[in-house]
């Protein structure tokens, strides 16, 4: 596989299973304001996945569900941080707050990509995650404000801290520390990354359930 | 739920008038912007919306019409007979005839 | 019956309406309070049948489809927990009543739901005999609800296209498709005839009586019946319905539900209603900090 289908398979399987977790959200938020607002992010998130499958598909030969679906599951290329299982409140702002943060440093050094298809795609990206960024902020904010939720928030932190330098490759992970460090206020510690390459045992579950009924037809059967 | 309740008010297309179209309760204006921007507009059918906290509303009604001063209104004047009689008089033929 | 209700009486029946703030009699409110705190859980339980399925979808268009299917959803049973609350009843007092079993939803939302054949099916048929009361309630005497009504009609109308078409993929499918198909209908058409309630006649339906509802249940039943029966049949599916056929006046006949069987039901003895409420009463339980972490703690 080359380069460019690397790239757009790691961005891709990064958000649909992101997608995918933040759906288990769906009827069981906090309320039901919040229940519609993070369904849109989920939607966006998997639209993402979409688009970026559908280019690597041209290149590959193939078509953006197969890649969605069909792979075993040491082909997905997805950061352990996007697979962990974490139906928990505080744990999902910070891995949402985490993940937006690290999404954005991505894009901006893609952007800049003299490959036309990857740069337009990482724009619209970007357009579209401002929403997303906006929304973790405030919750960030909200919960570091709070006397009950500011411990929850700082110690889902310290559990997903080196997962979240792990989706980044080296080159970018100071900026994220930067940010990361701005933004609750404290040094972060120093810690070796979970690095992609390995997968998370909740993975197979996910991939599992994720492809139960697309498994009982044939190949090829339309849905 | 304790949270303030915002009114939200759309507009649906550039140059309609804003609408009141539904409430939502939030704990502060920065949530209710995201909330109101799902609820009334994630499938673009708003250009724009008001966010206005309910105590910020003031109902007003109750008019009252005792004496039915209808030579205020275009319903107070019925000009038909006058006109026919006018018309008759300078024997001039209607505008719209048949 | 005192003046003022008398008034009110003959000011929604000659059509009428009632905003939130005016004057209304015990009864109405009552009523219509109960009324739109059933449609309000009937939304959110709703959700919870489906909410498995969006992470089994086959393809990512469906994944889409029906993630914003759900989330219109939810985004309903938000402005129909609104309009209870400004008639006088808070949310998490509802919710409370909810997950203690002791308010209503509608019959559907009672089953469970066993492969992607229901998935169609319920996005198709279901949301169809709910479209119908729908529509309905457009004309309720009480203009906050009737308004939220053009909204969530306005939402639904992709819900049955979505619905429908998973039901014609799977039937141009393998013959096990096709089958996942035949096997849903035949477990949901119980449900789906109970839907609209027991025929009690308009004139002695004192939802109607009030304006609250305008369309008598047997009407929004034959309705339903009148324009799906025959979609289902022309794709060669059958209903598990032997009396099932269309009379000569136009109207349709077909075995008597078991009207006490639909009390029990929505009363919380349908085969999934316990484990549903406990799952809404866990999920709640989880939360419940962030709720009152983000909503009592002033910024």
């Amino acid at each position: 596989m080359n380069e460019r289908a690397r790239l757009l398979l790691t961005l891709a399987d990064d958000e649909l299973i992101l997608g995918w977790r933040n759906s288990e959200w769906t009827g069981i938020a906090p309320f039901l304001e919040e229940d519609v607002a993070f369904s849109s992010i989920a939607q966006n998130e998997i639209g993402h996945a979409r688009a970026l499958y559908e280019l690597a598909a041209r290149e590959l030969g193939t078509d953006a569900d197969a890649l969605a679906f069909d792979r075993a599951p040491e082909e997905y290329l997805s950061a352990p941080l996007v697979e962990l299982r974490r139906l928990e409140w505080a744990r999902t702002i910070a891995r949402h707050w985490l993940y937006e943060t690290a999404d954005a440093i991505r894009l901006e050094s893609l952007r800049g990509s003299g490959d036309r298809d990857v740069a337009g795609i990482a724009a619209k990206m970007d357009r579209e995650e401002a929403y997303h960024r906006i929304h973790a902020e405030m919750w960030v904010d909200r919960l570091l404000g709070s006397e009950e939720g500011r411990p929850r928030l700082e110690e889902a932190l310290e559990e997903l801290w080196p997962y979240a330098l792990g989706v980044l490759d080296e080159a970018l992970r100071p900026e994220l520390v930067r940010r990361a460090e701005a933004k609750f206020g404290r040094p972060l510690p120093v810690v070796e990354p979970v690095p992609r390459g390995r997968h998370e045992a909740e993975l197979a579950d996910l991939l599992e359930e994720m492809t139960m009924v697309r498994r009982s037809a044939p190949p090829g059967a339309r849905w | 739920m304790s949270a303030r309740v915002f009114e939200v008010f759309r507009r649906e297309r550039a140059g309609a008038p804003m609408q009141h179209a539904g409430s939502l309760v939030a704990p502060d204006a920065r949530f209710a912007e995201i909330y109101a921007r799902e609820q009334y507009g994630r499938r673009g059918e708003s250009d724009a919306l008001w966010l206005v906290p309910r105590e910020a509303v003031d109902q007003v009604d109750g008019f009252v019409d005792e004496f039915d001063l209808k030579y205020r209104r275009v319903d107070g004047y019925s000009i038909k007979e006058r006109l026919k009689e006018a018309r008759e008089r300078a024997g001039t033929t209607p505008a719209h005839a048949g | 019956m005192d003046t003022r209700t008398a008034e009110f009486l003959e000011h929604v029946q000659s059509g009428g309406l009632v905003e939130a703030g005016d004057w209304m009699p015990d009864e109405y409110r009552a009523r219509l309070l109960k009324f739109v705190e059933m449609h309000a859980n009937s939304e959110l339980m709703g959700i919870l049948p489906e909410r498995d399925w969006i992470l089994r979808a086959p393809t990512l268009q469906r994944k889409l489809a029906l993630t914003a299917k759900i989330q219109d959803e939810a985004g309903h049973a938000q402005l129909l927990y609104r309009i209870v609350e400004d008639l006088g009843k808070p949310r998490e007092a509802a919710l409370d009543d909810l997950v203690a079993g002791r308010s209503k939803f509608h019959n559907v939302f009672h089953y469970p739901t066993r492969s992607w054949g229901d998935v169609g099916v319920i996005a198709w048929l279901v949301d169809a005999a709910a479209i119908i009361s729908q529509k309905a309630l457009l004309k309720c005497s009480y203009a906050p609800y009737a308004r939220i009504m053009r909204k969530i009609c306005w939402e639904e109308s992709f819900h049955i296209l979505h619905g429908r078409d998973v039901v014609l993929t799977l039937v141009t499918g393998t013959p096990e498709q096709r089958a996942l198909v035949q096997e849903a209908l035949d477990r949901w058409w119980e449900p789906l005839m109970m839907f609209h309630g027991n025929p009690i006649p308009a004139d002695e339906d004192p939802m109607i009586g009030w304006r609250i509802k305008s369309q008598a249940n047997e009407d929004a039943r034959q309705q339903f019946l009148e324009g799906y029966v025959p979609q289902v049949w022309e794709l060669g599916l059958t209903l598990p319905d032997p009396k099932l056929r269309r009379l000569d006046d136009g109207t349709w006949s077909y075995t008597e539900p078991d009207w006490e069987k639909l009390m029990a039901v929505v009363s919380g003895n349908g085969p999934a209603s316990e484990e549903r409420i406990a799952f809404r009463r866990l999920s709640r339980a989880d939360v419940d900090w962030v709720a009152r972490t983000v909503l009592a703690e002033a910024a």
